[in-house]
């Protein structure tokens, strides 16, 4: 971090001499401090996992969900600042229901990503205001089947098979990068989501967490809906055993 | 509110009405503007009337739930314009709303009330709205309509049932509600209300949900004789504790034969 | 307020008697809708419909639907159903729905149909279409439907006449034909 002291890093309005825009660097600094968030576009459906890291013990169980419903169709979830994704989904809420009032007709992937990311990319154009603290990861299921987005701080969007955001961005992506994505089901990305969040989680390092999970896809009447738990436990008996065997291997 | 940052500063649009903003002042109530200023402002004009229209909705309670029935007639005036209207409708998994009156009206009831349940879903706390939570919403709408003098004109039946309780309700185009075992909309008020009472009232845990089918097809027929602007291809919807089902339109046996001994204007000879 | 226009799908066929004037207003590449009521009114509508739906293209990045322009007229015409008089049949081809047919009436409902009729002429030709018409019907089964149509409605109202439209919709292109007031299916005159 350069730049920091230099003067061109205290407005999301203000380049610095090489070209950069600082504030939305920071703010992508705010994502990777966060649980790790991923998408996996199946050819049935579309699934969303978030490592949700538990600060408190005191915290009641599944308490402050990340992922949440946009409209139906639709589900989201922000690696990042919570607050910021709250408000983001508020947006993207009106924009999902101002669609469905104008054309009487859900709003198809491509419009509501678009509609939030350039959004977020207002908040890189003012010195008033703060980019968002958020890589957004959007699930659809619109007339032309599954579809997958991320936002990122900089309002960059684009379509994906799989996609990761937060703290183990890195590692997620190549696992991600593995998957047969022709031949994937929905209840497989449950499986492979399920054990890319717990390889990504480090046990040692980072604080307890819940995995959250979420689909979009035929099973759940191409409603966003949270995996249901028998499944979703199944998946995460199975992440668990791989990875131990996994690690056996190794030793 | 508006939280673009680009518009930031700059002074709020007027905003449209909405249909649950009943405290806006009424446009027609509004003090007229002074004649003193020269303004050539007409007066409002927005009390409209029912276009293409449905007849009668009947509903009743029985043993395990509630039961709607409607035809699936939309009328032009006398032309019966749309023969396959949908006029019962499930909202949620747990209710059913049955419309008579004005179509476009009662289209428009159907996505504000989408649009509430989407709203709903989307808080993904796992509630379903309640058959008299969509009742009470459904009545402020129909108030806050009638509260700007342009009100849907329309009279809604609402059936549910959850939780083991029964719900079944009216709402009309003046906010009007009440809740009662048997209920029927128009010409069905004067003709089939009396005799749903006759063979409902006090027999609501008794009846089975053959015995509501029956009841609600014998009112059906006697309002397919009698109402000009009926049809012969009805619905109607169950709601008990397995859910909602709507049947497919159906028609009912009719008899005529009795017309034919009638000769001349009717006049008996014996 | 002369007109009875009538539309089935298979290809989806619009049919306008008027005098002259073109009833049939093309609103998109594969979208078309017929107009019966105030002429400024409808006019007004159809142009707005139509700007819409070329911001909706370009924004999409795609054709609009038939069922998102009939509910774009559906809007106006609810909206504003104290000041209009305006009675909209909406027809053309989709990717997602194939052929299809709408219909508003006066007060503004939508309404999916298999075919529609409307306009001053449209109440003579009601026995007739619905004697006449059948599922599934081949183009030229279609075309001589809604032409001998939109002739019988014009021999009986005094308020429809002169010529007749047809706009033939399918996926790869819109034909239109004319047929001029002279050359009308004719049926019985007494």
């Amino acid at each position: 971090m350069s730049s920091v002291g230099t003067g061109y890093d205290l407005s999301a309005s203000t380049y610095s001499p090489d070209g950069r825009i600082f504030q939305i660097e920071y703010a992508g600094k705010a994502v990777e401090n966060s649980g790790t968030c991923i998408g996996i576009r199946a050819k049935d459906g579309v699934v969303i996992a978030h490592e949700k890291l538990i600060h408190s013990k005191l915290l009641v169980p599944g308490s402050n969900r990340r992922i949440q419903t946009v409209d139906q169709h639709i589900g989201m979830v922000g690696a990042g600042l919570l607050a910021d994704s709250r408000h983001l989904v508020t947006l993207a809420r009106e924009e999902a229901s101002s669609y469905r009032d104008n054309y009487k007709t859900p709003i198809p992937a491509k419009m509501i990503a678009e509609r939030v990311a350039s959004y977020v990319s207002a908040f890189t154009l003012y010195s008033s205001v703060r980019p968002f603290g958020l890589s957004t990861i959007i699930g659809v299921m619109d007339v032309h089947g599954p579809a997958l987005y991320m936002i990122e701080p900089s309002g960059v969007h684009y379509g994906y098979f799989g996609c990761a955001a937060g703290k183990g961005k890195q590692v997620a992506k190549t696992e991600i990068e593995k998957l047969k994505f022709a031949e994937l089901s929905a209840r497989d990305a449950v499986k492979a989501a399920a054990k890319i969040i717990h390889m990504v989680h480090d046990d040692a390092k980072d604080k307890e967490f819940e995995l959250e999970m979420s689909w979009i896809c035929e099973e759940s009447g191409r409603k966003h809906q949270p995996v249901p738990a028998d499944i979703l436990q199944e998946a995460e008996r199975l992440a668990k055993a791989q990875l131990n065997a996994d690690e056996m291997e190794e030793d | 509110m508006d939280t673009h940052p680009g518009n930031w500063g700059n002074p709020r649009p007027h905003g449209g009405s909405s249909d649950l903003d009943i405290l806006r002042p009424v446009d027609g109530l509004a003090p007229a503007p002074s004649a003193a200023h020269g303004s050539s402002a007409l007066p409002v004009s927005r009390t409209q009337q029912p276009i293409v229209t449905g007849t009668s909705v009947l509903g009743i309670k029985y043993k395990d739930g509630v039961m709607l029935a409607a035809d699936t007639l939309a009328s032009y005036g006398s032309l019966a314009q749309i023969r396959d209207m949908k006029r019962l409708v499930a909202f949620g998994d747990h209710t059913v709303i049955g419309a008579s009156g004005d179509m476009s009206d009662w289209q428009h009831i159907q996505h504000i009330l989408n649009d509430c349940i989407i709203d709903e879903y989307a808080n993904g706390d796992g509630h379903q709205l309640h058959p008299a939570h969509i009742f009470e919403y459904t009545s402020r709408v129909m108030y806050g309509r009638r509260s700007q003098v342009n009100p849907l004109w329309n009279s809604l039946v609402v059936g549910g049932f959850r939780d083991g309780k029964h719900f079944l309700g009216y709402v009309d185009l003046l906010g009007t509600t009440y809740q009662s075992s048997t209920i029927a909309t128009g010409y069905g008020s004067y003709i089939a209300q009396p005799l749903l009472r006759k063979q409902v009232e006090g027999r609501e845990d008794e009846l089975t949900e053959a015995d509501a089918a029956k009841i609600l097809d014998e009112s059906m027929r006697v309002l397919f004789y009698r109402d000009a602007r009926s049809l012969n291809k009805i619905q109607r919807a169950t709601i008990n504790p397995s859910g909602v089902s709507i049947t497919e339109p159906y028609s009912l046996q009719t008899e005529w034969s009795f017309a034919e001994g009638i000769k001349g204007y009717g006049a008996i000879y014996e | 307020m002369e007109k009875a226009p009538s539309l089935k799908p298979g290809e989806v066929n619009l049919g306008v008697t008027n005098r002259v004037t073109d009833k049939l207003t093309q609103i998109h590449d594969r979208i078309f809708c017929c107009r019966s009521g105030s002429a400024a009114d409808t006019q007004a509508i159809a142009d707005i419909v139509h700007y819409y739906l070329q911001v909706f293209t370009v924004q999409e990045g795609q054709p609009p639907t038939v069922e998102v322009a009939a509910n774009m007229f559906q809007r106006l015409v609810y909206d504003n159903k104290d000041q209009l008089m305006a009675g909209i049949i909406i027809g053309g081809w989709d990717a997602v729905n194939g052929p299809s047919v709408y219909s508003i009436p006066l007060g503004g409902s939508l309404h999916r149909r298999p075919f529609a009729i409307g306009g001053s002429g449209s109440s003579y030709i009601y026995g007739y279409c619905d004697a006449t018409y059948k599922e599934g019907m081949s183009r030229e089964e279609c075309i001589a439907f809604t032409k001998n149509a939109v002739s019988l409605a014009m021999s009986r109202d005094g308020s429809s006449g002169g010529t007749i439209r047809l706009a033939i919709i399918t996926k790869d292109k819109v034909e239109r034909v004319f047929v001029p007031g002279n050359e009308l299916p004719v049926f019985y005159e007494g």
